[in-house]
C-alpha cells in the first residue's frame, strides 16, 4: 500500500490549526485515509504542531488505534471483551488466526486482512463479535470462521485497491 | 428552521411535535441501536420501507429508526404504534406480515411477539415483558420512542424543558444546590457526589470553566454509555447545558471512545441541531448564557477513562494520569477548573431540575439515590441495559429480570464493574445493588458492567483474563502497576497451566495488595481487585489447578484432554471436517476417535458435534 504524496496531505492538514490538541484529531484523520502512519507525515505533524517528533511518536504508538505500518484491506477487530471472553471469543480468534496464518495478530503477507483485539465494542449481547471493518458479526463460533473469511476475501478480490477507510 | 428565544417559543415548539402514531397513521419504529443494527436492524428498515411502496401505502404508515431499546438479545427490536405492539427478533422477510398488521387492521403477527419463556404466553407490549417490569427506566426510556438524529422528538417528550426551568426560575447556585440535595453521585464508577463536586467548581474563582463529560466507556462488558448516546444525545447535551449554566463554564467537551463510531455521530448531529434551535451556542433561549461542545474522539486507551489522563488526552498529549491532588476542579484541562462527569451523570441532570431533587431522592437508598444502568451480559438468559432503582438485589437482577442461566447451568459468579470489580460468588447473591455493599463485598460498582458467569467459567482463567487486559492497559507511569500487573499475570498464566505451586496464592495476595496501595491512579488501585476476590471466594478452584493440576471448570487449555465417548458417537465426520489440526480418526459411519498427541484443544469439535459425544475430562 503506497501513500500518494499529493494535494490530500495538504487538504487534511489543512483541515486543522496548529494547536497542540488537534495533535491526536489530525493523526487519526491520517490513519483514516492511508490507514497507517507514515513517517514523514509524521514529521510534516511534528513541524506544524511544533511538536517536538519524540513526542508526536509517543503520542503515536500510545493509542491503540494508530499504526505504524500499513493495514490490510480489511480490518478485523475480534472483541475480547469480558462477555465475548466468557461466551468463547478467545477460540474465535485462535480460528482467526490461523485459518489466516498469523502467529499472533497482525497484517496478512497479502496486505488483505489485518487482525486486532479489541476490548469490547459495546455489543455484549450479541457475544462474541467481531467487526470487519464497519459491520459487526454477531454469536460467532469457530466454525462460523472460514465463511466469513470467504465472503470478505471475495470482496477484496472483487474490489478496486483502494486503501481501507478505518474509523 | 427556527432559533428559540425564549422558553415560551421551546414550549410552543413542544405542542406541535407529534410522536410516533400521533399524526393518525400507523408507524413502525425499528431499534438502530449498535446492538440491533448488527442484527440485521438496517435491513428490516429497508424491507419495510420497499414493502410499504411495493403497496403504495409509503404515504399512509410510517417508518422511523429510534434509539436502543436495550433488550439486545431479541434484536432486532421493534414497536408498532400507536397500539405499542412490541416485536423481537424481526428480519428483513417479516417485511409483509408486519405491513399487513397495519394496513387493514388484522391481529398482530403472533409469531413475533415476545414468548414468555416459563409460560409459552405471548406478551403483547414491551413493559408486560419480564425483562422490563422490574426496571424503572427514568434515562433510558425515552430510548425507544425517539429518533435520535431528530430533535423535535426530544422535544416532544419533553426535552429541554429542564434547561428552561433553570434559565428562567433558578439562579445558578440554586441549580448546584439541588444536584447536593438529590444525593446523586457520579455514575463512572467512583460514585462521588456529584453536588460536591459541583460545589469545589463554583468556588473556585479561576476562569474559565470547563466541563467535560467523559464516554470513553472502557469496561469491557458495559455499553450503557455507547446506548444513550446513541439513542438519547440530547439528554446527555441538556445536562451538561444546565452544568454550564450552574457553573458558568462557557466550553465543554465529550470525550468519546474511538470504538463508538454510531453514538459520535448521533451526538454530532444532535449538537448541530442544538445550536440550530438555539439551545445551544450563544444566548441560549434568550438568557444571555452561552455554551458550546465539542466531541473529542478517543484513540483507544483504557486509562484514558481516568479522569486525568483523559485531560491529558483531550491535551493532544498521552494518557498517563497524574497525581491528585490538584483536582479537575482545582486544575484541571489545560491548568483550569474543569468538571467532569459522566455519561449517566450528566443524563440525569435534567431529571432531577424537572423532577426535584426530593423526587429523585426517594429513588434507591439511604446512601446511593436515584436509578442505576446496568449491562448485563454473559452467561444470563436476557442480555441487555437494565435501569434499576439503587438497592435491588443481585437476585432480582439475575433471575428476575435476567432470566436466569441459560441451558439450566449453575450461577458461579457475578463480576460487577470491569477489570477493577471483582467477582461476587454465588452464595451472596442477596447483597443489595448499592455502592457500599459492594465494595464491601470485594467489588465496586464500577461503571456497572455485570457479567454473570455459570458453572462453566474458570475463575482462575476470569482472573488470568482481567491481569492480560490490565497489563495492556497500564500506561506503563508507575512502576507498581506496569510491573505489578505483568507480574500477577505471569503467575496466573503459570498456574492455569498447571505449573502453579501453592506458594503462589501467597505471592498473588501480596503482590496484589502491594499494587492497590502505590499505584498512581484508580486503574492500578482497583487492578489486583479481580485477582482478590477470586482468591477470597474461590480458593479451592486455585488449590485444584496447584496440588492436582486440573481445572474444574474445563476451561484452562493445558490441563484438559478431549475424547469421543463411542457409544453416543453416530460416525457423522462433522467433526473431522471442522478439526484444525487432523486429529480425529475414524471411518465415516463408525465411532471416531480423537488422538491426543496431535489434539490442540480448540474445542471445534465440541461445537459441531450434534449428539453431545465429545467429552472433556
Amino acid at each position: 500500500m503506497t501513500y500518494v504524496e499529493s494535494a490530500t496531505v495538504e487538504e487534511t492538514l489543512g483541515e486543522f490549526d496548529d494547536r497542540r490538541a488537534n495533535l491526536i484529531p489530525i493523526l487519526q484523520e491520517i490513519q483514516a485515509v492511508y490507514s497507517y502512519l507514515p513517517e514523514d507525515l509524521l514529521r510534516r505533524v511534528s513541524r506544524k504542531l511544533r511538536v517536538p517528533l519524540p513526542q508526536v511518536y509517543q503520542v503515536a504508538t500510545f493509542y491503540r488505534c494508530f499504526s505504524l505500518t500499513p493495514c490490510g484491506r480489511h480490518v478485523i477487530q475480534v472483541c475480547l471483551g469480558t462477555a465475548c471472553h466468557v461466551r468463547g471469543a478467545p477460540r474465535v480468534l485462535d480460528r482467526v488466526l490461523r485459518d489466516l496464518k498469523l502467529p499472533v495478530t497482525g497484517t496478512t503477507h497479502d496486505l488483505q486482512f489485518t487482525v486486532e483485539t479489541v476490548r469490547c465494542i459495546g455489543c455484549c449481547g450479541l457475544a462474541p463479535v467481531a467487526r470487519v471493518d464497519k459491520n459487526v458479526h454477531a454469536h460467532l463460533t469457530q466454525t462460523k470462521v472460514p465463511g466469513l473469511l470467504k465472503k470478505y476475501r471475495r470482496q477484496a478480490d472483487a474490489s478496486a485497491a483502494e486503501p481501507t477507510r478505518r474509523g | 428552521m427556527l432559533t428559540l428565544r425564549s422558553p415560551q417559543e421551546l414550549e410552543a415548539l413542544r405542542t406541535t411535535c407529534r410522536g410516533p402514531g400521533g399524526s393518525g397513521r400507523p408507524c413502525l419504529s425499528v431499534c438502530a441501536g449498535s446492538g440491533c443494527t448488527a442484527s440485521g436492524a438496517q435491513e428490516v428498515l429497508q424491507s419495510l420501507r420497499r414493502e410499504l411502496e411495493r403497496q403504495g401505502l409509503q404515504d399512509a404508515v410510517e417508518v422511523k429508526s429510534t434509539g436502543c431499546h436495550g433488550f439486545c438479545e431479541k434484536g432486532p427490536v421493534m414497536v408498532v404504534w400507536p397500539e405499542k405492539v412490541f416485536y423481537n427478533g424481526v428480519g428483513p422477510r417479516d417485511a409483509a406480515a408486519l405491513v399487513a398488521s397495519v394496513s387493514n387492521g388484522r391481529k398482530p403477527v403472533e409469531r413475533l411477539l415476545y414468548k414468555d419463556p416459563v409460560s409459552g404466553a405471548r406478551v403483547l407490549h414491551e413493559d408486560e415483558v419480564p425483562f422490563y417490569r422490574r426496571q424503572q427506566r427514568i434515562l433510558f426510556g425515552n430510548n425507544g420512542q425517539i429518533d435520535p438524529k431528530d430533535i423535535r422528538d426530544y422535544v416532544r417528550v419533553g426535552g429541554y424543558a429542564a434547561l428552561a426551568k433553570a434559565l428562567a426560575t433558578l439562579s445558578a447556585p440554586e441549580v448546584v444546590d439541588m444536584v447536593s440535595r438529590s444525593g446523586l453521585r457520579g455514575r463512572g464508577g467512583a460514585g462521588f457526589p456529584t453536588g460536591v463536586k459541583w460545589q469545589a467548581l463554583r468556588g473556585n474563582p479561576v476562569r474559565p470553566h470547563y466541563l467535560i463529560c467523559n464516554a470513553d466507556e472502557g469496561d469491557p462488558g458495559a455499553f450503557m454509555d455507547r446506548s444513550l448516546l446513541e439513542g438519547n444525545p440530547h439528554s446527555v447535551i441538556e445536562g451538561m447545558i444546565i452544568g454550564a449554566y450552574a457553573l458558568d463554564a462557557s466550553e465543554g467537551f465529550i470525550y468519546v471512545r474511538a470504538e463508538y463510531p454510531l453514538a459520535v455521530e448521533n451526538l454530532r448531529a444532535a449538537l448541530t441541531q442544538a445550536e440550530q434551535y438555539g439551545l445551544m451556542g450563544d444566548d441560549i433561549l434568550g438568557s444571555g448564557h452561552s455554551f458550546r461542545i465539542h466531541v473529542v474522539q478517543g484513540a483507544g486507551a483504557f486509562v484514558c477513562g481516568e479522569e486525568t489522563a483523559l485531560i491529558a488526552s483531550i491535551e493532544g498529549r498521552v494518557g498517563e494520569p497524574h497525581a491528585r491532588p490538584p483536582y479537575p476542579v482545582q486544575k484541571g484541562l489545560w491548568g483550569k477548573p474543569t468538571v467532569i462527569n459522566n455519561v449517566k451523570t450528566w443524563a440525569s441532570i435534567p431529571v432531577v431540575v424537572n423532577r426535584g431533587a426530593e423526587w429523585y431522592a426517594s429513588i434507591g437508598t439511604e446512601r446511593s439515590k436515584g436509578t442505576m444502568v446496568f449491562s448485563l451480559v454473559g452467561k444470563i438468559i436476557n442480555t441487555g441495559l437494565v435501569e434499576v432503582p439503587m438497592g435491588i438485589t443481585l437476585r432480582e437482577m439475575i433471575y428476575e429480570i435476567g432470566g436466569g442461566i441459560p441451558k439450566g447451568k449453575a450461577l458461579k459468579a457475578i463480576q460487577i464493574g470491569g477489570p477493577s470489580g471483582g467477582c461476587i460468588p454465588a452464595s451472596l447473591i442477596d447483597l443489595p445493588i448499592d455502592y457500599e455493599a459492594l465494595t464491601g463485598a470485594g467489588s465496586m460498582m464500577g461503571s456497572g458492567g455485570i457479567v454473570v458467569m455459570d458453572e462453566d467459567t474458570c475463575m482462575v482463567d476470569v482472573a488470568r483474563y482481567f491481569m492480560e487486559f490490565l497489563e495492556e492497559e497500564s500506561c506503563g507511569k508507575c512502576f507498581p502497576c506496569r510491573e505489578g500487573t505483568q507480574r500477577l499475570r505471569g503467575i496466573l498464566t503459570r498456574i492455569s497451566q498447571g505449573k502453579g505451586s501453592e506458594s503462589d496464592l501467597a505471592l498473588l495476595e501480596d503482590a496484589g495488595w502491594m499494587i492497590k496501595e502505590s499505584s498512581l491512579c484508580g486503574l492500578g488501585q482497583t487492578a489486583a481487585n479481580p485477582v482478590l476476590s477470586t482468591l477470597r471466594y474461590f480458593r479451592d478452584e486455585y488449590l485444584a489447578h496447584v496440588r492436582e493440576k486440573r481445572c474444574p471448570a474445563k476451561v484452562c487449555r493445558e490441563l484438559i484432554r478431549y475424547a469421543i465417548e463411542p457409544t453416543l458417537c453416530d460416525g457423522c465426520h462433522a467433526c473431522v471436517r471442522v478439526c484444525a489440526s487432523e486429529a480425529i480418526l475414524g471411518e465415516k459411519d463408525q465411532p471416531h476417535r480423537i488422538d491426543s498427541a496431535k489434539c490442540i484443544r480448540c474445542g471445534a469439535c465440541l461445537e459441531v458435534c450434534q449428539p453431545d459425544a465429545v467429552l472433556v475430562s
